[in-house]
């Protein structure tokens, strides 16, 4: 467990070799460097995993001082880590998936030019996230916040020469700023009302400090919810996660699905001490997670890109872990993002793999179809993650999505649990709407030009992997069976949680096992509809094809959300920026500026003419001034 | 008998304002020299006059320095004359302006 540095350490050494020397390693070197300090990392977190269950239950906290950080009156923070269950679990998603993805990445990004950056960029990636999960105080993890935030601006914008990666890249960063500023205030709240940033110091004080459901508690953890409305793309701050699909298909899979984007959840799941001093603050959590869990699974169902499809549904499927910790099911939450981590890289890569026997960078599923038999091992396991995220048991989705589902009907919210339900229909729908349209029908890619190829094994066996987690990852808490490790391992951080026994609500109107049958009903539901629609391709009476038709047109356009955006905040921004460069900045500014230069050139050609390069003129000024001091000192 | 100090310092003024006036209305650098030499010795002879005035020596050492600073001065200064006078053709301080502003 005092190894656990060296889990952090170890990709910040890849990043910096493959940054400073990469150009002149061999590709085979720059990939051994990037994975193989990825996957050691991942070692040393299945190690420090093994020594913290070894410690009973309770004394499962540890701390590592690294140095002294801050010193300073009245502030003082260490660089120091801290390693429980809860960042355990995230230190095993961010290792293990990222060491898949940095494999998947030598066979997809092989012939890229810039391969070394990638690498050594992938590799930052993996430290400032393990940084922003290991992180004892709220400083720390705010530098991590913020890395990997650059992080992510530099990855979407990895090919920055194509105009839309490098805005796609400044929304992203734009976007997700503008929640942080949100964040970092209620970090200033924080620290002025505690007076430290220490994680464990705070939560030990919050109850006594704080008043319950009082104007503070629900400040602070609403502003913290406002960094993670940005980062993990909620409402209505989503509108970055989109576009940010312009970077590398492996970037996507790890950064804006598996790890980063659930930052805001581990940061909720965290300071759970916090929010259920707020209860205001849950509920807002919650409203705001099932809202958008709905809204971006409605926009995923008529997008045609592939990788657009998987956006939305990242967001729709962060809105159910939201969703989760707003209602106290802070386990429930992190194992959804633990599952989903697993089967959203399995489908990012695997769109990735579809991209790629394409032959580049065509994800317009309307140029796709009858790639099943051509692609045998990718169609299977994007199958495998449509359904599980669709909620098909026995694959992890289920057991997540039922739990959450599950949570919020028993925390006795029936309309979130209601909006919850429907979305799961959606999810079921698009997800097998992107299979059908991938897979099946006829080819409707160019046949004369591309010629669809398996990827390479390189590629093909972190799927695999992927796809076994996501078949086997159920195991971790088969909710039904009251076996539930992950929730035992997870329950001393949670403790004392709004999270209460399933006793607590003898009177639920359901039992468990109508709500399961309940969640698979609808996950069915949308697969039958998909499979109507897009294998038997049932037609729809003229009628209703009309009367569904400005439905679609707003979805299609994405309910103009970003028009409106433009139309509210860029136009304005723009003009206000365009004022200041322009009348401001050209005309006062540069007036002052310049008339002041004006004023001292006018004095000082008035003040030239005194010097006339005469030797005597200067000689008689001295003398006069002699007289002058002379004539004062006679007069005194 | 001993000259009263007054008129001592009397030549003395005489002889500064004599040099003070020649540095302001002679045009020839040479002549400029010497009239500021005969500045600085009209000094020196103040210098003297307290001196024996009041019985201090303090004022013979300093006109030593005068007279030391004032031949480096003059070695300096007539060294700059010859240079502009080799390259301007003329020792006339009203040609020499290169400091107008």
């Amino acid at each position: 467990m005092e190894l656990v540095w060296v889990v952090l350490i170890l990709p910040l050494l890849g990043a910096l070799i493959n940054g400073l020397l990469g150009r002149r390693l061999p590709k085979r070197a720059v990939s051994g460097v990037a994975c193989g300090s990825v996957g050691v990392a991942f070692l040393f977190a299945v190690n420090a995993l093994l020594d913290l269950l070894r410690l009973p239950e309770h004394e499962r906290v540890f701390t590592q001082t690294l140095f002294d950080w801050i010193v300073s009156d009245g502030l003082a923070a260490k660089f120091s880590l801290l390693l429980d269950p809860l960042s355990a679990v995230m230190l095993l998603v961010v290792t293990g998936v990222g060491f898949l993805i940095h494999v998947y990445s030598v066979g997809y990004m092989g012939e890229d030019r810039d391969y070394s950056r990638y690498f050594s960029w992938l590799n930052l990636f993996t430290f400032s996230m393990l940084l922003l999960v290991l992180a004892d105080n709220f400083l720390l993890l705010f530098v991590g916040w913020e890395l990997v935030g650059l992080c992510s601006y530099l990855l979407i914008g990895f090919w920055f020469t194509k105009p839309s990666a490098a805005s796609a890249a400044k929304k992203a960063f734009v976007v997700t700023r503008v929640g942080d500023f949100g964040f970092m205030i209620g970090l200033f709240l924080l620290f002025a009302t505690f007076g430290t940033f220490d994680y464990l110091n705070i939560f030990e004080e919050a109850p006594q400090v704080l008043a319950y459901g009082g104007a503070l508690a629900t400040a602070i953890t609403l502003l913290l919810f406002a960094g993670a409305v940005g980062k993990s793309a909620q409402i209505p701050l989503y509108v970055w996660l989109p576009d940010a699909m312009e970077g590398p298909t492996p970037v996507s899979a790890l950064i804006h699905a598996a790890t980063m984007v659930t930052a805001g959840v581990y940061m909720i799941a965290r300071t759970h001490v916090l929010y259920e001093l707020a209860p205001l603050s849950m509920a807002v959590v919650a409203a705001i997670g099932v809202a958008t869990a709905f809204f971006a699974a409605t926009m995923a169902l008529v997008n045609n890109d592939i990788k657009r499809v998987l956006a939305y549904s990242t967001i729709s499927q962060l809105g159910y872990m939201f969703l989760a910790t707003g209602v106290g099911a802070y386990a429930a939450g992190m194992f959804h993002l633990v599952s989903h981590a697993f089967m959203k890289a399995l489908l990012f890569l695997s769109a990735g793999s579809v991209m790629h026997a394409l032959g580049g960078e065509e994800t317009d599923m309307r140029r796709m179809g009858g790639l099943r038999a051509k692609l045998p091992y990718t169609s299977t396991v994007f199958l495998l993650g449509s359904l599980g995220l669709s909620g098909i048991p026995p694959l992890v989705g289920f057991f997540s999505k039922d739990l959450i589902l599950e949570e919020t009907f028993l925390s006795g919210n029936t309309t979130l649990w209601l909006v919850g339900l429907a979305a799961a229909v959606l999810t079921a729908f698009y997800m097998l709407r992107s299979h059908f349209l991938t897979f099946y029908g006829k080819p409707r890619y160019d046949e004369a030009k591309v010629h669809p190829h398996e990827s390479p094994p390189v590629m093909l066996w972190p799927l695999f992997a992927l796809a076994a987690l996501t078949v086997f990852g159920g195991v971790l808490w088969i909710s039904f069976l009251n076996f539930a490790p992950f929730e035992e391992f997870l329950k001393p951080v949670f403790e004392g949680g709004l999270l209460a026994e399933e006793e607590a609500h003898p009177a639920a109107a359901l039992s468990t096992g109508t709500l399961l049958l309940l969640s698979v009903l609808a996950a069915g539901l949308g697969i039958f509809v998909a499979w109507l629609v897009y294998i038997r391709g049932i037609t729809v009476s003229e009628g209703l094809r009309r009367a569904f038709r400005p439905l679609y047109t707003l979805l299609y356009n994405k309910y103009y959300v970003d028009e409106l955006y433009t139309a509210l905040f860029v136009v304005p921004g723009r003009k206000l920026a365009e004022f200041l460069a322009g009348a401001f900045d050209q005309g006062l500014l540069n007036g002052i500026v310049n008339g002041i230069g004006r004023i001292i050139d006018a004095l000082g050609g008035a003040l030239s003419r005194v010097e006339s390069g005469y030797i005597r003129a200067y000689a008689a000024w001295m003398l006069a001034g002699a007289l002058i001091i002379l004539i004062y000192l006679y007069l005194r | 008998m001993s000259v009263p100090i007054l008129n001592y310092l009397v030549l003395s003024a005489v002889l500064f304002s004599i040099g003070a006036l020649g540095v302001l209305i002679r045009r020839n650098a040479l002549i400029l020299f010497m009239s500021i030499e005969l500045m600085l010795n009209a000094v020196n002879l103040a210098f003297i006059a307290f001196a024996r005035q009041w019985g201090d020596v303090a004022g013979q050492v300093i006109v030593f320095f005068v007279l030391v600073v004032a031949a480096a001065e003059v070695v300096v200064g007539l060294a700059i004359i010859v240079n502009i006078f080799r390259t301007k053709e003329t020792v006339d301080i009203d040609e020499i302006d290169l400091l107008r502003g």
